[in-house]
């Protein structure tokens, strides 16, 4: 016997998610405001850097992964700015808050957003990357799959909280990298130390400590963010 | 019109109990919005005075004042936008307006939509957010407002006028009980602004409560059962519309 099934009266947590995120990716594919500006300023990053530096010289493999995570963490602040000054240009914040869904899948939504986005960037990034500085993995190359992303996460995570809390504050894009930097730091410099390892195959992190410490940031700042962004949603 | 004068120190209040404790009839409506001692205040400017008022289900209200008079700050309160001062606020009963959002429709002075999306695809985006019984469809809100579903064009490229339609659209789509309207004839010809009038007219038909703010009284006289005004942050007069 064929049993209908009715539609789910209240949209599900992870299709609310689903919802906000698809919203956001039309966004951008019709703007491409975020996109643009960060590939340039990444760019612009790792070639300034590469003139700066000897790509031939051992040192060069020393500074590759501080140099990705820069030009990364300094191209990603425009997007993150970005995210949520699309829902306060016309007050639309004002209504998503009146909604009955739940909010924090919309903090959720633009945290996987920003992660696309960055991964994109990333991912333009990485054969110009590797060609200006001349770079092959002499550690385990695989890692950066798992390193990259646990760092970028953080990032996006962290950033899309603190821009949504700075959000009514008049100087917000000047004050977001104010709050953000800091607050970062530990993951950067996990991040960092995990690609140098990788890259230059030193063997100084045999237990992977570098990316156990990136992996409890992740789940440290996301679990915080998600219980107080409801807060901040609110806050005047 | 008739209208009623008080003094500015005086709230005005048409609470359902009397202070002389005679219970109040048993015919009488729950209030939709009941306000008891609101302040707002903005560091030391006060917005809101200790206002005292209660909204009546299927009345349109009509807020008059002057810029900075407490209108739009009020319907924020309303809304549950904006947190009191001072005061509580009872929305249909015993709610706050937080647990109440889903009953509440807002149109500010902003569209509330997205530039980069059509009007279809604000207002699907927005249905998604709400249960699915309690929503109409986004075309069905569209064209209630005399918005063509199948205009291709993105919200940004809309006049100030259609703007504004779609703004309706999208707070109608929820099909809310209490309708705040942040001056909802600005920007618009007086054609448009006519039918604007026209819609919430019939909007106002199934018992739904409609609170709007303007500046311009002559247009929302037709439609107007209370018209209010308020003075620095009070109201200082109610009138009782004589509608046709």
């Amino acid at each position: 016997m064929a049993v209908a099934i009715a539609p789910p009266e209240e949209p599900g947590w992870f299709h609310l998610v689903g919802i906000h995120l698809r919203k956001d990716l039309r966004i951008e594919w019709r703007s491409r405001e975020a996109i643009h500006s960060m590939i340039f300023f990444a760019l612009l990053v790792v070639v300034l850097f590469s003139m700066a530096f000897d790509p031939t010289a051992a040192a060069s493999r020393e500074i590759a992964g501080g140099v990705l995570c820069v030009a990364t963490l300094f191209a990603s602040v425009s997007a993150l700015n970005q995210a949520w000054s699309r829902e306060i240009r016309h007050d639309v914040l004002d209504a998503l808050r009146m909604t009955p869904a739940d909010r924090s899948a919309i903090f959720v939504a633009k945290v996987l957003a920003n992660f696309l986005f960055v991964t994109v960037v990333q991912a333009l990034l990485a054969p110009v990357f590797f060609i200006f500085y001349n770079l092959r993995p002499l550690g385990n190359g695989w890692l950066l799959l798992a390193i990259v992303p646990l760092g970028t996460w953080a990032l996006v995570a962290n950033g899309t909280f603190f821009a949504a809390l700075s959000i009514r504050s008049r100087n917000r894009e000047l004050l977001l990298p104010l709050i953000l930097f800091p607050i970062f730091l530990p993951a950067l410099l996990a991040m960092v130390l995990a690609v140098k390892t990788i890259l230059t195959g030193d063997g100084s992190d045999p237990h992977l400590l570098w990316l156990k410490m990136l992996a409890g940031y992740d789940i440290i700042f996301m679990t915080v963010s998600l219980l107080l962004f409801d807060t901040v949603l609110h806050a005047e | 019109m008739t209208e009623t004068e008080h003094g500015p120190s005086q709230p005005l209040s048409q609470p359902p109990s009397t202070s002389s404790g005679q219970l109040p009839p048993l015919s009488a409506p729950t209030p939709v919005a009941q306000l008891d001692d609101l302040s707002r205040l903005f560091g030391s400017f006060a917005a809101l005075r200790r206002i005292q008022y209660t909204f009546l289900p299927g009345k349109c209200y009509v807020l008059l004042g002057e810029n900075g008079a407490g209108k739009s700050t009020l319907l924020r309160i309303l809304a549950g936008l904006l947190p009191p001062s001072h005061g509580t606020i009872t929305l249909f009963g015993s709610f706050t307006p937080a647990q109440a959002c889903g009953r509440i429709g807002y149109m500010s002075h902003a569209p509330m939509l997205y530039d980069e999306l059509t009007g279809v695809e604000n207002l699907a985006y927005f249905a998604a957010l709400y249960p699915r019984s309690q929503t109409l469809s986004p075309e069905l809100a569209l064209q209630q407002v005399g918005l063509d579903p199948a205009l291709p064009r993105k919200v940004g490229q809309y006049s100030q006028g259609m703007r504004q339609r779609a703004s309706l659209a999208r707070v109608l789509m929820a099909q809310p009980d209490l309708l705040l309207l942040d001056e909802p004839f600005s920007n618009m010809d007086i054609q448009s602004a006519h039918q604007m009038v026209a819609l919430l007219d019939k909007l106002r038909q199934p018992g739904r409560t409609v609170v709007l703010t303007t500046h311009q009284r002559e247009l929302a006289l037709p439609i107007a059962d209370c018209m209010l005004t308020l003075h620095a942050g009070q109201i200082v007069s109610e009138g009782s519309a004589h509608r046709s």
